[in-house]
């Protein structure tokens, strides 16, 4: 029967590696040689793309818009550094996963208050709990640091074996290794059943439990499996900086998060990881013109990429990258953009 | 007792002025559904407006107030015209990246053009140090800042309720559709509206300074409080708001007298759970989309 | 004959307005029945009610005889009540086979699956492939549904509708909005609908309702008017004064 053959193929195209991006892994390994003097900004840019994943996860696949993404973050990099401090986990990739879990948790906790209510519910209820966990921090300065952050956090090698150095190459490719497996499994996840469950309700959820989809659920597994993400983007965080201060948890960093996203694009994985490279490259830029008013610059990128419209922004910017695929590949738009808002 | 009474006082006072610094994002929210989380960045114009002319130019305090509504109620006017209106009909997530933006320019534009460090406005000797009213001490700043902001209250009750305005807005916010359709022109109105508010803010902004703090990070610091006010208190009337603020006045300043190390924790803690139990607001809906 | 759905004293008021009043009705296994009614007549609330996305006052809701009144919408369908509906509800951003695909697997409980693939399931990928070929859809189904032709995407709504196999199914208005060239398509749709599948017809389509239904029930402000055979309906005196003097000036 051809139309059965026809369905089962149509319905795996979309889960098959594309050419584009096998060469944008290989792209990411030949930096780590290319640019062997620069291993702390790339480690950033890493984490960063680790983060922002994790809000594509919630944002571009379901919809909610956080304003509050760093209190992940921030629960990740405090468990990391206290499991460390403490010589609770000696073993770095261990307690990156429990840190992950411990962030999981509270994603899992806080989903419930998360799906209830419109966007602007949500909106206030994420801002609030990361407000709210950045005030407990500084109230628990005893275990926290306080606003000096926690001190003296010395890293054991990794698997015992690989020992964290100065110049940020050990570091620099444990995050992309974390990255590169946390990546392979969003990427599964996002192309199951599951993953298309949430872009239904992306796009409508009245119509999603028409159908049968149990809405609530999915949100909440959705938004627990990001919390995940952002939770080891944390741990990664203080692991390779031996750093946690309370700025983990500020609103810069989860409107920061955002701005990422959004020059990369939501919907498609690759946005956070694309946005990610963008970023720190314009905030060098930035902090190279004037270090300390980049904010504004920062601002203006929002302001103007909103007011010429992020869809449009985008196919700009691919048009390049689809013209070179189309000639070598002989395919359509390789790299498309889903149009994603989430309103 | 006297103590108690002394900082219900302060803490009425406190929630009168964010009263007025975020009813325009009452209205702002209510009318055109815009998460605008700029507001706060038109209170710092009025209040670095006052600053400079009081400061610096020697104005009296009492003539730079009205000079802080009147320079935050036009900068109000020319954004709602050149941008804003751009993206009423954009997403929430559009909306609320714009937003950020605005307010991550205005903290940079302003730490570059003034400073980084907080800024106090010169005020009258009148306005320093307390009264006694019936053995309760009262301080005579936060005594002018509760008459300035209950006439205002007044004023706007007023306004919308006997106005032909107030009836047009009335009818805007309550259903824009059927209010064009009645042939109100809603963009107008809520052009003015958009403008008026953020005059408001300019003003609380101006008298402010010297309770809540001055410095360029003030439209990022009391960004939670203005939305809280407006989720908490909902859009419907402007009631719901003026309560939600004296709320959230009173229970801040309890919470800084009685529980200084639990800081913003209750604060927050309260609006989740007021969020949870009534996600549209304790005192009426809010525009949802 | 069984009772496939049924409400038992259904109330609903919006404020003061009540807009269903003690609506009784059962529609019996297999049946064609269809609800008509003048403009504001109560019927999408009804369907509201019976898909669980409003909650009614008082009154029950029955499924084959077991109550579905607290069920959340997605149990419902689950239980097998599905409905389509009369303005376009689809996934803009989907393509008509990822649509079916989540519907199928949903109604397998495979839509949880987070590890598999799409399309590695060959019992999923037959029913889709089913489905997409019986409402004239294989042709499109790579395309995203935002870009298909409006009769396209009303057999697509049928068509997801269908994917979810109810026993009892409500069409809220197929036809309505398709050109006269497209129309035939949903309404041979329509007509083959499976015998065992109870449909409960929404219209406003005289046409169409007599065509098809093979008992009908009037609501008229929120309430019941009368209820019978289409011959009977037609020849009430109350119906052709309220609901066909009305269709005739509209």
């Amino acid at each position: 029967m051809t139309a059965l053959s026809d369905v089962s193929t149509h319905a795996m195209a979309s889960a098959r590696w594309r050419v584009s991006e096998v060469a944008f892994w290989a792209l990411a390994l030949a930096c780590a040689f290319l640019f062997p003097s620069r291993y702390l900004i790339m480690t950033d840019i890493v984490r960063l793309g680790l983060f922002a994943l994790s809000l594509d996860l919630i944002l571009g696949y379901a919809g909610i818009v956080s304003l509050g993404h760093a209190a992940f973050f921030g629960v990740g990099a405090y468990s990391a550094g206290l499991l460390a401090l403490h010589g609770i986990i000696n073993e770095p990739v261990i307690a990156l996963v429990a840190a992950g879990l411990v962030a999981a948790l509270l994603g899992f906790l806080t989903s419930f208050l998360v799906i209830r209510g419109v966007d602007l519910t949500r909106l206030m209820v994420t801002l609030g709990i990361a407000l709210l966990l950045e005030a407990l921090a500084e109230r628990f300065s005893n275990i926290t640091g306080g606003t000096d952050g926690l001190q003296g956090i010395e890293m054991q090698p990794i698997l015992g074996l690989f020992t964290f150095d100065m110049f940020g190459k050990t570091g620099f490719f444990y995050s992309l290794i974390v990255l590169f497996i946390l990546f392979l499994l969003a990427r599964r996840v996002v192309h199951s059943p599951f993953g298309l469950s949430l872009r239904a309700i992306r796009n409508n959820p009245l119509r999603a439990a028409a159908i049968g989809v149990p809405v609530n659920r999915r949100l909440i597994a959705v938004y627990t499996l990001a919390a995940f993400y952002a939770g080891i983007a944390g741990a990664l965080f203080t692991q390779t900086t031996a750093l946690a201060s309370l700025d983990v948890f500020s609103f810069e960093r989860s409107a920061d998060l955002m701005l990422v996203l959004v020059i990369g694009g939501t919907g498609y994985l690759y946005g956070g990881l694309i946005g990610a490279v963008v970023f720190k490259m314009l905030q060098e830029l930035f902090q190279s013109i004037t270090p300390q008013y980049w904010l504004f610059w920062i601002g203006l990128v929002l302001v103007v990429i909103v007011l010429v419209g992020r869809a449009r922004i985008h196919r700009w910017v691919l048009f390049v990258p689809n013209l070179i695929i189309r000639q070598f590949a002989g395919r359509k738009a390789a790299v498309a953009v889903p149009e994603s808002d989430a309103s | 007792m006297a103590s108690i009474l002394t900082s219900l006082f302060d803490g009425v006072a406190y929630g009168m002025l964010l009263f007025v610094l975020a009813c325009g994002l009452a209205v702002t929210l209510g009318l055109m559904n815009f998460v605008n989380l700029a507001h706060g960045a038109f209170a710092m114009a009025g209040g670095y407006i006052c600053a400079v002319l009081v400061n610096n130019s020697g104005w009296p305090f009492f003539a730079g107030l009205p000079l802080a509504f009147v320079g935050s109620a036009v900068i109000g006017i020319a954004l709602e015209r050149t941008l804003y209106r751009h993206l009423y009909s954009r997403s929430h997530l559009d909306q609320v990246l714009f937003s950020i933006g605005l307010v991550f320019m205005s903290v940079a534009a302003v730490d570059y053009i003034m400073g980084s460090s907080r800024v106090f406005i010169k005020l009258p000797a009148a306005l320093e140090g307390q009264i006694d009213l019936f053995g309760v001490g009262i301080g005579r700043y936060r005594l002018m800042i509760v008459v300035i902001c209950g006439l205002l209250t007044l004023a706007l009750q007023l306004i919308l309720a006997k106005t032909r305005f107030g009836s047009r807005l009335r009818a805007a916010v309550d259903d824009p559709r059927a209010a064009i359709g009645l042939g109100i022109n809603v963009p107008q109105v809520f052009a003015f509206t958009f403008a008026f508010g953020c005059g408001l803010a300019g003003l609380g902004g101006a008298l402010s300074a010297e309770i809540l703090g001055l410095d360029p990070y003030f439209p990022l610091k009391f960004m939670i409080y203005f939305l809280i006010v407006v989720t908490v208190g909902g859009s419907s009337s402007i009631t719901g708001p003026f309560l939600a603020s004296l709320l959230l006045g009173i229970a801040d300043v309890a919470g800084k007298y009685y529980v200084p190390k639990l800081g913003p924790f209750v604060i927050y803690t309260v609006m989740i759970v007021i969020l949870l139990w009534r996600p549209n607001g304790l005192f009426g809906r809010t525009a949802a989309r | 004959m069984t009772i496939a759905l049924e409400t038992r004293g259904l109330e609903k008021s919006f404020g003061a307005l009540r807009v269903t009043r003690d609506l009784s009705l059962k529609v019996m296994q297999g049946a064609r029945h269809a609800l008509i009614g003048p403009n504001g007549a109560g019927k999408t609330t009804v369907i509201n009610q019976l898909t669980g996305v409003l909650t009614p006052n008082s009154g029950r809701i029955l499924l084959e005889g077991s109550d579905i009144t607290g069920l959340s919408v997605h149990k419902r369908v689950l239980r097998g009540l599905s409905r389509t509906f009369q303005i376009n509800q689809l996934y803009p951003d989907l393509t008509p086979l990822e649509t079916i695909g989540l519907a199928v697997s949903e109604r397998m409980g495979r839509g949880g699956d987070w590890w598999r693939r799409m399309g590695t399931r060959s019992d999923v990928n037959t029913e889709i492939a089913e489905i997409l070929s019986r409402f004239h859809l294989l042709d499109v189904m790579t395309e995203l549904t935002s870009t298909l032709p409006y009769g396209k995407q009303r057999l697509l709504e049928i068509a997801v509708a269908i994917a979810a196999k109810p026993r009892v199914l409500l069409l809220d208005e197929p036809a309505a909005g398709v050109p006269e060239s497209e129309r035939h398509d949903i309404l041979a749709a329509v007509a083959a609908l499976p015998r065992d599948v109870t449909v409960l017809l929404i219209e406003h389509d005289m046409d169409l309702v007599f065509s098809f239904a093979d008992r009908i029930s009037v609501l008229v402000n929120g309430g019941l008017l009368t209820e019978g055979a289409p011959d009977e309906v037609a020849r009430d005196p109350q119906v052709r004064a309220v609901y066909l003097g009305e269709a005739a000036d509209a």
